[in-house]
Formats: C-alpha cells, sequence, structure tokens
C-alpha cells in the first residue's frame, strides 16, 4: 500500500468515528429515507440537543428505570399514502408499529395512546374505519389505547390522516438486549419475508403502473418475540424490526454500534418471486424496502435451532430463517455472500431507495 | 424468479469463472474495463470479483449517465427548476447529483415543484394534464434512454403540446471511450460493452476499438452470467491474439442496433460540438442537443440560463483512475474536498463509482474477500 493510500484510509477512519454534523440548510425528503441522512439528523441534530441516559442508545424503546423495573417508552409517527392498502391501512399501522417497537426490546405493553391528526374534508367513514381498525388491532395485540388526541388541520396541510401512537410497557429483567451484548458467533435470525409492506404500498400508489399482488405484512410482532424469549433464554441478544431503511439499514447499525462484522448469504434471503420481481423492475434492492411485521434478532449459537423451531410454530413466523452471523471481521461493515459465489459490501441506505436509471 | 434465476446460477458461474482462470497467465495482469454503469452495478451486487483470478482486474468505467453530468448542467436545471410557473420532471436517480449549489432534492424542499418521473411519457401527461404550467423534462442518458426522450419529442410536436419543454443532458457513448483509448497512459487490455446502449446503437460503432487501437471488445447483458461469459470471451481472445467486437448480449443485441430507434434520433436530435463531462472534460461531439426541427421544444432556447460552466477543480483526477494510472485514495482531493456527501468528481457521485466504493468500504471495496462456510 502506498503512503498516499494510507494516510487517506486513515483520514477516513478518523471521520467514520467522529460525531456527525448536521449541516444541511433545511431538512429534504432523504432525511425522511431513515437511511444515512436520517441519521445525520437524528445523530448531528436531535441528539446533542436532548442528550440524556436513556435516549442515547437510540433503540426502538427507551428503557427508563422505575422501582426495581425499567419502563418502555416508544413514540412513532405514521404519515403513508394511500391509508388504506392491500394488507392494512395507516390505523393498523399505527398500533402493530408502536407495539412492535416495545415487543423488539422484550417488553410486554401496558398501554398506547394515539394522536389524530386530521385534514379538513377527511370522509367520516374513512377515520370511522381507521378508529375500528386501530381499536380491533389494539385487541389483536392485547393492548388497550387508553389516551388519545384530535387535532384538525385546513384542507392541503395533511393526506387525510396522520396517527402518532405511544406506547409503555414494562421491559423483561431477565433480558439483556442490546448491541454490547452480541458476539462473534452469533447467530441472526429473521422471522419472514422481506420488503413485502414497502412493496405493497410502492404498488399500491399506481404511480408505476405494475399491477401485483402484494400485501403489506404488518402484524404484531409480541408472540414472535414471545417465542424468542421463551426458546433462547439468556441466549437472546438483540432484537429489532426492520421498518423503513429495512434489513441492510439495521443490520449496518448493529454492526457500527457492537464493532463486529456481519456475514449474510443471500440464498438464505426470505424473498417473495413477486416482490423480488418488483424489485428488479424498479431497480431497488428488498434489503432496504421496509417491513412492518417481521422481527430481526441474534442468538446465541448453541440457541439458534431451537430459537428458529421456535419463530416457525408462531403464525407470521413460518418463513423463518437463519440468514447470517456476527463475524469478527470486517469490523463494523456488513457483508453479503452472493448466492453467485462472491461477496457484497451492504452499505445503509443512502437517501431514499430511488429508481436507478441505469 | 423465472428468466433471473437461471442467470444467476451460482454452479454455472463456477464452470465459466474455471474456464477464466484456465485461460489466465500467471505472470500477466489483465485490466478489464466496463464502460457501462449499469455493469458496474451487477459486479458489485453478485461480488463478480470474487470469481476472478487475481490477475484479472475489472475498471468501473465512465458509463454512469448521472455521475458525468458537470455541475454546470446540474445548475442550469435548477434555475429553470426555480421558476414559479415550472413544473421539473427527472428520473429518480437525478434527484441527488449535486450542482456547485445543491441538488434537486432540496431544491425542492425550498419549494420548487420537482417531480420524479419514471419515462420522459409520463413527463408529457403531466404538460397534458396541467395546461396552464410549464412543464420541463431533464433528459439524461446515453443511447439507452435517448430514444425515448426523441419518441415523446415526436408525440408531444404530433398533439401539438406547447408547454412541455425538455432540457437536453443526453450523451453518447463512443466519443469518451475513444478520449480514453486516446491517452498515452492507459494501462487497459479490454473492453466489456456497454449492452443496453447497444441495443439502440447495434455492435458496429465499437469496430474502432480492435481497429484502430487494437483492443477486443464484447457487448455484454447485464446479469451476472452474461458479464463472467464476457469475460471469458475476451480471455479467450487475448489468448487467441484475436482482436474483434463481439456479441455476448445476442438475445437482445442485434449487430445493426435498432434502425427505427435510430431513425427517431437522427430526426429529434443533433451532435453538440461537444459538451463537458465531469471530472474528464470537454469532449468533441460527445452529446446530444434537439434538432432545428424540434427547437420549440429546446428549454435551453426557452428559458434563459446562465450557461456558465462550473470549473472542475484542477486537483480533480478522475481521468487518472479511470484510465487506471491511479488508486481512488491517490487522487490529490480523494477524502477531503471530494466525499461521497459534497463530491467533485464522477467516481464519487454513486455509490457504485470506485471512488465513493473505496471511500465507504476502503481496501474491501476492491479487495478479494475470502468466502467463509455458513457454520
Amino acid at each position: 500500500m502506498s503512503e498516499r493510500e494510507q494516510r487517506a484510509l486513515d483520514t477516513l477512519e478518523q471521520n467514520r468515528r467522529r460525531p456527525p454534523k448536521f449541516t444541511a440548510p433545511r431538512i429534504d425528503m432523504s432525511h425522511g429515507a431513515g437511511g444515512k441522512a436520517t441519521h445525520k439528523l437524528i445523530e448531528g441534530l436531535l441528539l446533542p440537543a436532548l442528550e440524556n441516559p436513556a435516549l442515547a442508545p437510540l433503540s426502538d424503546a427507551a428503557l427508563i428505570p422505575f422501582g426495581d423495573a425499567h419502563l418502555a417508552l416508544t413514540t412513532d409517527s405514521f404519515v403513508v399514502r394511500p391509508l388504506v392498502f392491500p394488507g392494512g391501512s395507516i390505523g393498523e399501522l399505527a398500533v402493530n408499529g408502536t407495539v412492535n417497537d416495545l415487543a423488539v426490546s422484550g417488553a410486554t405493553p401496558l398501554g398506547l395512546s394515539a394522536a389524530l391528526i386530521i385534514e379538513e374534508g377527511l370522509d367520516t367513514e374513512v377515520l370511522t374505519h381507521e378508529v375500528e381498525t386501530m381499536a380491533r388491532s389494539a385487541e389483536r395485540a392485547g393492548v388497550s389505547i387508553s389516551t388519545g388526541d384530535t387535532k384538525v388541520v385546513e384542507r392541503g396541510k395533511g393526506d387525510g390522516l396522520y396517527v402518532v401512537t405511544t406506547g409503555v410497557g414494562v421491559a423483561d429483567p431477565e433480558l439483556n438486549l442490546s448491541s454490547a451484548a452480541v458476539r462473534p458467533g452469533d447467530k441472526i435470525l429473521c422471522s419472514g419475508t422481506l420488503g413485502d409492506h414497502g412493496a405493497a404500498i410502492l404498488i399500491a400508489r399506481g404511480d408505476l403502473e405494475l399491477e401485483a399482488e402484494v400485501l403489506s405484512d404488518t402484524r404484531p410482532l409480541t408472540p414472535l418475540a414471545v417465542a424468542l424469549k421463551d426458546s433462547a433464554g439468556q441466549g437472546l441478544r438483540f432484537m429489532r424490526d426492520p421498518t423503513r431503511g429495512g434489513v441492510g439499514t439495521v443490520l449496518n447499525e448493529l454492526a457500527r454500534d457492537s464493532g463486529y462484522g456481519i456475514a449474510l448469504w443471500e440464498d438464505t434471503l426470505p424473498i417473495r418471486d413477486v416482490v423480488h420481481g418488483a424489485c428488479e423492475i424498479l431497480g431497488i434492492d428488498p434489503l432496504y424496502v421496509a417491513n412492518e411485521g417481521k422481527l430481526l434478532a441474534v442468538v446465541a449459537p448453541e440457541a439458534a435451532d431451537i430459537a428458529l423451531e421456535a419463530l416457525r410454530r408462531v403464525e407470521g413466523g413460518e418463513e423463518a430463517e437463519i440468514i447470517g452471523e456476527i463475524r469478527e471481521e470486517p469490523e463494523r461493515m456488513v457483508l453479503m455472500h452472493t448466492r453467485f459465489g462472491g461477496a457484497r459490501m451492504i452499505d445503509m441506505l443512502v437517501g431514499d431507495p430511488l429508481p436507478r436509471i441505469c | 424468479m423465472k428468466y433471473v434465476d437461471e442467470f444467476r446460477n451460482g454452479e454455472i458461474a463456477r464452470a465459466v469463472a474455471a474456464g477464466i482462470a484456465s485461460l489466465t497467465d500467471a505472470d500477466r495482469h489483465y485490466k478489464i474495463m466496463e464502460v457501462c454503469g449499469g455493469h458496474t452495478h451487477t459486479i458489485y451486487r453478485h461480488g463478480i470479483k470474487d470469481l476472478l483470478p487475481d490477475q484479472v482486474e475489472l475498471v468501473h468505467g465512465p458509463g454512469c449517465p448521472v455521475c458525468v453530468l458537470p455541475m454546470g448542467r446540474v445548475d442550469e436545471g435548477i434555475v429553470i427548476a426555480e421558476r414559479p410557473e415550472v413544473i421539473f420532471t427527472c428520473f429518480g436517480d437525478m434527484m441527488r447529483v449535486p450542482g456547485s449549489r445543491g441538488n434537486l432534492l432540496e431544491v425542492k424542499a425550498e419549494g420548487a415543484d420537482i417531480r420524479m418521473v419514471y419515462s420522459p411519457l409520463d413527463a408529457l401527461r403531466i404538460a397534458r394534464e396541467n395546461p396552464d404550467r410549464e412543464v420541463v423534462f431533464y433528459a439524461i442518458g446515453f443511447e439507452t434512454t435517448a430514444p425515448s426522450t426523441a419518441l415523446t419529442l415526436q408525440r408531444a410536436k404530433k398533439e401539438g403540446i406547447e408547454n412541455f419543454s425538455v432540457f437536453c443532458n443526453h450523451v453518447t457513448i463512443v466519443p469518451p471511450v475513444r478520449a480514453l483509448l486516446d491517452s498515452p497512459d492507459l494501462r487497459l487490455d479490454a473492453f466489456i460493452g456497454p449492452g443496453h446502449v447497444s441495443t439502440v446503437i447495434g455492435c458496429r460503432p465499437y469496430e474502432f476499438m480492435p481497429e484502430d487501437y487494437g483492443k477486443p471488445c464484447v457487448v455484454a447483458g447485464f446479469e451476472p452470467l452474461d458479464l463472467l461469459q464476457s469475460i471469458l470471451m475476451l480471455m479467450r481472445q487475448l489468448d487467441e491474439e484475436r482482436c474483434e467486437v463481439e456479441n455476448q448480449y445476442g438475445r437482445v443485441v442485434l449487430w445493426e442496433g435498432n434502425l427505427q430507434a435510430l431513425k427517431s434520433l437522427a430526426e429529434v436530435f443533433e451532435l453538440r460540438p461537444y459538451f463537458e463531462w465531469r471530472g474528464l472534460g470537454f469532449i468533441a461531439q460527445s452529446a446530444l442537443k434537439l434538432s432545428a426541427a424540434y427547437a420549440d421544444f429546446d428549454a435551453e432556447l426557452r428559458y434563459s440560463t446562465p450557461g456558465v460552466r462550473v470549473a472542475d477543480p484542477k486537483a480533480c483526477q478522475c481521468g487518472e483512475v479511470l484510465k487506471g494510472v491511479l488508486k481512488p485514495p491517490e487522487c490529490k482531493v480523494f477524502g477531503t474536498a471530494c466525499t461521497p456527501e459534497r463530491p467533485l468528481g464522477a467516481l464519487m457521485v454513486s455509490s457504485e463509482g470506485a471512488c465513493a466504493a473505496y471511500y465507504n468500504f476502503g481496501r474491501k471495496s476492491f479487495e478479494k474477500v475470502e468466502i467463509g462456510s455458513k457454520g
């Protein structure tokens, strides 16, 4: 390696370890896409301003000490067009999304809040459908919507309906789930097929004139999380629901936060043919497409097979697979062994997953 | 998945890779350039470099049409996009290409009406639906996308749609390749020709490569087995000391190209005397503009754009990296003035550009990776 190359690499390494600065003069759509720009916004602007120990790990739910226990607290806002899509609707997403953030934090949900931001002119019928859907989804997830708020904004200032939900739960004291708990050799489990939700939304928007039967995978993950806890016990190290930014982004976060490398095997990734096909046509990668009913878990090697079997026995986990493992190398990077016989670096999503022209 | 998995079969890949290995002279280093950005994408996505012998190196070429667009052309597009009467339409990956003061995504955030389209025909539809607005399509791409722009303009003319215009940045593939081949310090042995461009222009335009420069060229498809097979075909040529243009992508590419598309191109476009390429400078007759017959649809004539050239910083050494003379980190501005967030040169724009890949993954971006077992 030339001296110049070594120097360039050293500079890169220094830059990589430096906390990010948020320098954009205004917010654009890439800041909402869940990839690198979103990270910069969170770590460069929000985190420094709000800094505190519960927020710092940036996990799906914050754990707040309360007496002998830990409360799990999470919030999420839902903006989706169209409001109703194959396989679900905004109300169902809003309940499941928050329930899932609690579930993957190893917490049992205690209650939810729901705030509705309604655009002037929304049909009452649509609102009724969403509220009833929320009630049904909460019942299915075994939690109630205990408090809420409504606001109406002028026509043109909202896409019909925005929903914000907050969830409180009690964390399981037996579990220590964090990126710091993972070890080389641990297996990565995925509870089912990738990209169903994002592909369903893209197709439902109708901009693409693609016709395909893809259903959103929105569902509560609590039964899957419980099955993992019961089967793997202390061997369960880490859980996440790979929503915005997809599996590729979540695994990059894990690699970066744990300091280890991650190896994936392309031939084990569960992806529906129809989702694969839609992604091929659009030039986007299912690894970065959003899921709303899938769980990623890191499990100690000796517990991996039992945990996989347990997942597969639960509704919504039938197509679970072991998709990769934690490795010493390459540090803080995600590497996928392709079906073709090579290797590919999986980066964090940069901006929106925009279709390519070539 | 049918029609896809067949072209990604790992077993066949190993057999083709063995064929390549058997033709490799252990004492020789082979540098093969894939001209097209789509090929670069396939190479990264399927890890093709890991299947090749150490002696065979793939050099990523200039063929990513959004990457080679100079800052000045992005800036001019932004000036048009900012006009209140304009609905500005472009392809998705154009949105992030940086000009001297930001990209289209940022201008959209400032309030400009910028819409992503999948086809220029979508832009024409928007024009039809918004007769009180001016719709501008920001056309980019090689001969691959130029026919769809031509067809759209023919349709606009036929329908008499007056609130539609095209800001034309179409480029042609042969001049930049010739410019590379003209460099005295070029260190390339053979070329993988661009498959999609060739569906339009055919294989004949590449004949100058073997004839004038003694470099073999194989026109290749975009699935990983297509690429691997085209490398095998090139290695065979080098081994047998043959030097010619061959067509690996026969299921799509005709030797003569698509005559109807070529006719449309000839009607709608004419060659610009010269055009600037990001990091490569000005290249003669390397881009298209609207012909006199379509001047009414030319956004460059309809709107006054500053026409200012934003100079590529002198330190930018994309040309040297493309020619295989320098490695990305050996460029003077790599990682300092030129980063994926603020790219100066073409090779830093797309995440698959040689420089951006190196920036993100260091030596891992080009080193061979040992494939561990699943256990």
